[in-house]
């Protein structure tokens, strides 16, 4: 709809993935799995209602429709947004802030440790990102930027403050893809 | 903390805004008409260029009062116009914390010669181009985003699209080319070479490139996308219409749904009025502010 899709379908490809852009609600009915991308979560929430998208993403994931989403997908994802009533998702027991960490010259790039994608650390790219404050119940936390979460999995959903899109590195679009595969084995 | 301005976070910005339109605006209020309506960010300016283009005389940045009231009214992104060259209005915007700076032929220009060494900002720039050779030099200078130039503040898409369809063929002709004639293309588009081999490549430009210029209804935004822009910028356009609201709406809904004839006719419906428009030819030549910067 709008943001980093290109991006992300570039790092499908490479990961020997079919992919297509979602645009209208009956094109959910040929995909396994759904990529929220960054962008703006205002703007892409406006276009989800706009076309009868917003709702079809929320049944298809409440009925286990594995879903990622990177920055502004992951605000999307989260059940509440700080200081916000926009538009969202909800499908994750997380609270999430928005341009966490500050404005467009604070955004960064950083070696991340996360565990269950191996030793070598993840160069993550973080711009206007948000972070996860609190992760309930079922969410596992899979990596922290110092004492802040911003990466977790619930069930067959992924959410990532920043861009695993705007790297050469695989690895967790790799691992989505593995949720994907055991959803629809 | 990790490393902050780099090349991946300042072109990675642009990437993020892709597929969306950018909007100006001169309020608060205008900028929440704009975030309402789905902008993807916007561009903070005292005038719009039809006003710009109307007063005439020396226009400058934005009073920093003005951008700083619309930075607090809007979540989405903030962008501001520097006059070409003019290092230390950028200066300014970068310490006023604008997530974007337009080094734009819309303000006077304040240096004939040199546009700014966009490298030495952590701040990203966006700057207009006429053509694929004028694209490479602004990356060259530091550009993580480009835009055509069009005719700003005419609300006539002409120029836009002849911008738009210049750079495209010239990078498709690039694609063909065997490598040993990229150094001749490179001399005479006047770009560096390294850029003109990448493209010659990738069939595209290394930074994301948007469409401005003259873009007033839905069917223009959707067209500049049919053409090959990555997103929309519109100045004039909107809040120089009728029913900004509505019109905004749809310019957005055109752009995600560029290639969609039955939502284009949708939205382009009961819009009111768009802005009096400009023929080109009646603009006198040292009006025009495609003509500015090289």
């Amino acid at each position: 709809m709008q943001g980093a899709f290109r991006e992300h379908q570039q790092a499908l490809t490479g990961c020997g993935v079919e992919s297509v852009q979602i645009r209208r609600p009956e094109q959910l009915a040929d995909v396994d799995g759904l990529i929220i991308p960054g962008g703006e979560s205002t703007a892409i929430a406006k276009l989800m209602i706009n076309y009868d998208l917003f709702e079809r993403v929320k049944e298809l994931g409440e009925k286990g429709m594995p879903i990622f989403g990177t920055c502004a997908g992951m605000i999307l994802l989260a059940r509440e947004i700080e200081g916000s009533d926009q538009p969202r998702l909800g499908l994750m027991e997380i609270k999430v802030r928005r341009n966490a960490y500050g404005r467009q010259v604070d955004s960064f790039e950083e070696d991340l440790e996360i565990p269950v994608l191996g030793k070598e650390p993840f160069r993550a790219v973080f711009i206007r990102a948000p972070q996860i404050l609190e992760a309930k119940n079922n969410v596992e936390v899979l990596a922290r930027q110092g004492e802040k979460i911003v990466l977790a999995q619930e069930g067959n959903f992924l959410a990532a403050a920043f861009h695993p899109e705007l790297t050469d590195d695989l690895r967790l679009h790799k691992y989505f893809l593995e949720i994907v595969k055991k959803s629809i084995a | 903390m990790g490393e902050k301005g780099t090349w991946t976070v300042k072109k990675g910005l642009a990437e993020m805004l892709k597929g969306g339109v950018i909007m100006d605006v001169t309020t608060p209020e205008q900028a929440r008409i704009a975030e309402e309506a789905g902008a993807c960010a916007v561009m903070a300016l005292e005038r719009v260029p039809a006003d710009i283009r109307a007063a005439g005389g020396v226009a400058r940045m934005a009073d920093p009062t003005v951008i700083l009231k619309i930075m607090e009214a809007v979540t989405i992104p903030v962008m501001a116009k520097v006059r070409i060259g003019h290092f230390v209005e950028a200066q300014i915007l970068e310490e006023l914390g604008v997530d974007y700076i337009d080094e734009s032929e819309v303000l006077t220009p304040a240096d004939e010669h040199h546009h700014i060494n966009k490298h030495e900002f952590k701040v990203p720039f966006v700057c207009g181009a006429r053509n694929l050779g004028e694209a490479l030099r602004r990356i060259a200078e530091g550009a993580a985003m480009i835009r055509t130039k069009g005719e700003p503040g005419t609300g006539n898409v002409v120029e836009a699209v002849r911008h738009m369809r210049l750079m495209m063929a010239e990078i498709r002709r690039l694609q063909n080319m065997p490598k040993e004639e990229l150094m001749s293309a490179a001399k005479e588009m006047s770009a560096p070479y390294e850029l003109v081999v990448q493209v010659a490549e990738t069939g595209r430009l290394p930074v994301v490139n948007f469409a401005a210029g003259g873009i007033a209804t839905p069917a223009d935004a959707a067209m500049m996308m049919q053409l090959g822009a990555d997103g929309i910028f519109v100045g004039s356009g909107i809040f120089k219409s009728k029913n900004p609201a509505a019109r905004a709406r749809a310019i957005v809904a055109a752009t995600t749904h560029y290639k969609d004839p039955k939502v284009l006719a949708e939205v382009s419906r009961d819009l009111g009025e768009a802005m009096p428009g400009l023929e080109i030819a009646t603009i006198a030549p040292e009006q025009r502010m495609q003509d500015r910067g090289w």
